[in-house]
């Protein structure tokens, strides 16, 4: 709005704090000022009489006290007789967990979906549209119920697995799928293992660098050097010689069959899979239209430019398309992992222990501090989201285009 | 050219030869088949995949479909009419049909009144979804709020009445103070609002049996109904809270600006689920001491709060895309900010943000399945708690959950349908 300032006319008058624009905005602010403030302290009023009432106070020394209840499954050691403040640990690494994961196969199955939704093929294309419109328009609770119900109907229990002539059998005897959750083999670092992650994490260095080396050959003095098959070799063949030369210190544990359940490996449980599941396919629906919508944002004349200029298609694709589409694609595609993250605390309707099953279930329901509890849940979430959103826009500033 | 060769060329054609029809590869179904199913090798795999993966769901679901029972009152028993086939067991939905629509516990010779209001509810919608509606039936929208809390909640018709009233007589104040400011105004509305319903709260109380209908608790609400209920309250209550705080944000007034921002990071930050854990054990304890605000009125205070803020980021996207210029017309023209917020800028900002707000619209309404974790019993908390937990239905999986996405994907779908239809309608751009 612009303002506009009449010469002073005469002294002050009462009027003039509503009718002179410029004293106008400072009595607007002071009265919703005054009335947020005065609103705060009713409602922290309220707050003090009705704990006075029942007799409570607001105090996090629970956090410090024995929780008492399991966890069953847990990334850091965990017994119940860790603290509170333990448990919302664990509570804090499986949300983690289950975010990070969903958020791989998310990306993956939304990219695969929304470049299908482009396919010239007719009936893929179909067949996609369907798979987006289903997905998006039912709520991800009811998907999530949904996979954990067909997880423990279909998938055979561990006691099929007992007989000689069992009922279900494990896939490559390693890896076996069952209705309690699954079961993988699990490394077992020996003697000497450390030097083949460090060779490992070096030739990952190495990629990386080999690849700025050969942008800058290029960009220098024009030479294309083939990245993909050095990349890869560098990635595989000096972690698996350091592997043998190191005598194979890396053994595989698989879980065995004892009694009526499966021991050893690594466990993942019913709970985490069909939420990993639920939220990737949910989110994966979202992402395939963002990726959809990026893709036909870079207009079709650059295409023809860069074809015109002598580039071959998957350099079209790699130099001109990609950049501009990921331009799109990104802000939206790392508020859906945001997304995703939040409706991770769905976990509670599965009975996967993330924040929100212990402190904000368990925790809250034991100690009986809603209030401190829920505040905490709350400030991990901001936190998460506002630090998301930092990075966004250092993002978004860096691939701004440069405007003269 | 044929006159001077004419002896040089031994033939030359001098009538057109007759259109011929295309190759038959080259026309109607089997090109397009060869266009776009069989195009090249990998769209060949592609369509053959898809074809398999078709044939795989309708063999499967064909005669789960076919076969499905309709007219047992158990488990066992349609187990037992299907004696071993394939089948569904649809007869959970036939029994149970008015606990999914209504929950377990509203009573059960009452059930016309929800059905009626959700029948209001769309000759109401009518005038609003449709600009070529007759205007009149605005007026009918109006009441209808009053109308439907009367039908489902019961209680005597004057409880409503009055809060109808108090608006009334708020809009009188507003348009009676409205040539003075229109802060003016909607001072003065609010008071007159707030005096006459606090006023007249004592007529409900001194004739409860005046057209009373019978009372039903909040806490007997249930099944589709209240994610109806929770839907349309919360996102027409978030319309006119978002469009304020969107201003609010984008205000030259610091302390405005930064009170609607926190508010509105806030709540996005934060997942929904906790926010109704606030109101669940929480918000009671910010209520003075002995009021009894009940957990329904609680979890729409706190959806709505979740909604506004994200309908505020999706309104401030369309305040933003509007040009300049636009704002300065407006000032121009000499108008004060609220005339032209009234007049220029929200008309046209509102309109471009339509999309937006269907997609809170309907993600909103999809998040009021929420509140079956926190232990109401919603169309999930049905099917969640007291069907699937029954004896008689213990383990009918396939058939409920359908039932639930069939439910929730025919609201979603016509609604973002309905935004697209209406984009078209209001587009005035000549495209």
């Amino acid at each position: 709005m612009s303002t506009y300032s009449d010469p002073p006319s005469g002294s002050f008058q009462l009027s003039m704090l509503v009718n002179d624009t410029r004293y106008r905005s400072y009595t607007f602010q002071f009265i919703a000022l005054l009335f947020l403030v005065l609103g705060m302290a009713y409602l922290g009023w309220n707050l003090v009489q009705n704990l006075a009432a029942a007799g409570l106070d607001i105090s996090y020394q629970f956090l410090g006290e024995p929780a008492g209840y399991d966890i069953n499954q847990t990334l850091i050691p965990y017994t119940s007789q860790s603290t509170h403040w333990q448990a919302s640990m664990v509570g804090v690494l499986n949300t983690l967990l289950v975010a990070f994961l969903g958020c791989i196969m998310a990306t993956i199955l939304g990219v695969v979906v929304g470049v299908l939704r482009l396919s010239n093929n007719w009936i893929v294309r179909q067949l996609m549209s369907i798979y987006v419109e289903i997905f998006r328009n039912v709520p991800v609770l009811i998907w999530i119920l949904i996979i954990m119900a067909v997880f423990i109907a279909v998938l055979p229990q561990p006691r099929d697995f007992r007989g000689d002539s069992p009922e279900a059998s494990m896939v490559l005897n390693s890896f076996a799928f069952t209705g309690r959750g699954f079961y993988a083999p699990a490394p077992i670092f020996g003697a000497g293992s450390s030097v083949v992650i460090a060779a490992f994490l070096a030739s990952i260095a190495g990629i990386f660098a080999f690849k700025n080396y050969a942008k800058k050959a290029l960009y220098d003095r024009g030479q294309i050097i083939p990245t993909l098959w050095p990349s890869i070799g560098l990635f595989f063949v000096p972690a698996i010689i350091a592997y043998f030369i190191m005598g194979r210190p890396i053994t595989l544990e698989y879980p065995e069959l004892t009694g009526f359940n499966f021991q050893g490996g690594i466990f993942m449980r019913n709970s985490l899979i069909a939420l990993w599941f639920a939220l990737s396919i949910y989110t994966a629906a979202f992402i395939a239209e963002n990726v959809r919508a990026g893709i036909l944002a870079v207009s079709k004349g650059q295409t023809e430019a860069a074809a015109s200029l002598g580039l071959r298609p998957n350099r079209i694709m790699n130099l001109v398309v990609l950049p501009q589409a990921l331009r799109v694609i990104i802000p939206p595609l790392i508020s859906q992992y945001l997304n995703l993250t939040k409706n991770s605390s769905l976990a509670i309707a599965v009975g996967y222990m993330d924040l929100t099953g212990t402190l904000g279930g368990i925790t809250l329901n034991q100690t009986g501090r809603a209030i401190e509890a829920i505040l905490l849940l709350m400030l991990f979430y901001l936190t998460i989201s506002l630090l998301i959103s930092a990075f966004m826009n250092v993002y978004n500033n860096s691939v701004k285009l440069k405007e003269r | 050219m044929s006159d001077t060769h004419a002896q040089s060329v031994a033939f030359v054609r001098d009538t057109m030869i007759p259109e011929q029809s295309p190759p038959a590869t080259e026309a109607g179904a089997i090109k397009w088949v060869r266009d776009n199913l069989f195009s090249g090798w990998l769209n060949s795999i592609l369509t053959i995949l898809s074809l398999y993966f078709i044939y795989l769901i309708v063999t499967n679901a064909y005669p789960w479909f076919a076969n499905g029972i309709w007219n047992t009152s158990s488990l066992a028993e349609c187990r037992e009419m299907l004696d071993g086939m394939t089948g569904a067991c649809f007869s959970v939905l036939t029994e149970r049909w008015n606990q999914l629509l209504f929950g377990f516990q509203y009573p059960t010779d009452a059930y016309w009144r929800p059905t009626l209001a959700f029948v209001l509810l769309i000759v109401a919608l009518v005038p609003v979804l449709y600009p070529k509606a007759p205007r009149q039936m605005l007026i009918f929208t109006a009441l209808f709020p009053f109308i439907g809390y009367w039908l489902i909640w019961g209680g005597t018709l004057l409880t409503p009445l009055v809060v109808l009233a108090g608006f009334g007589a708020g809009y009188l104040a507003f348009k009676r103070f409205e040539r003075q400011s229109f802060a003016m105004g909607m001072f003065a509305g609010l008071a007159a609002t707030i005096v006459v319903i606090w006023a007249g709260m004592i007529l409900p109380n001194l004739m409860p049996g005046f057209l009373a209908l019978e009372v039903v608790e909040s806490r007997n609400l249930g099944g589709f109904m209240l994610n109806m209920i929770l839907g349309t309250v919360c996102v027409s209550l978030s319309l006119p809270f978002g469009i304020v705080l969107a201003l609010g944000r984008q205000s030259s007034m610091p302390i405005i600006k930064w009170i609607c921002i926190i508010f509105i990071e806030f709540i996005r930050g934060v997942p929904l689920i906790t926010l109704l854990f606030v109101a669940n054990v929480v918000l009671a304890y910010f209520f003075p001491p002995g009021s009894n605000i009940d957990l329904v009125l609680r979890v729409i205070i706190m959806i709505t709060a979740f909604a506004s803020a994200y309908i505020a980021e999706v309104i401030r996207g369309g305040l933003a895309a509007l040009p300049r210029g636009q704002y300065e017309a407006a000032d121009s023209l000499g108008l004060d900010y609220a005339q032209s917020m009234r007049l220029i800028i929200l008309p046209q900002a509102l309109k471009i943000s339509i999309p937006g707000i269907v997609n809170v619209a309907v993600g909103l309404f999809k998040d009021t399945t929420l509140v079956a974790i926190i232990s109401m019993f919603d169309l999930v908390g049905m099917i969640r708690g007291p069907i699937l937990a029954s004896t008689e239905w213990n383990g009918v999986y396939w058939e409920l959950w359908g039932f639930a996405v069939f439910v929730f994907f025919i609201v979603c779908f016509s609604i973002s349908k309905y935004s697209q239809w209406l984009e078209r309608q209001l587009a005035t751009d000549h495209r």
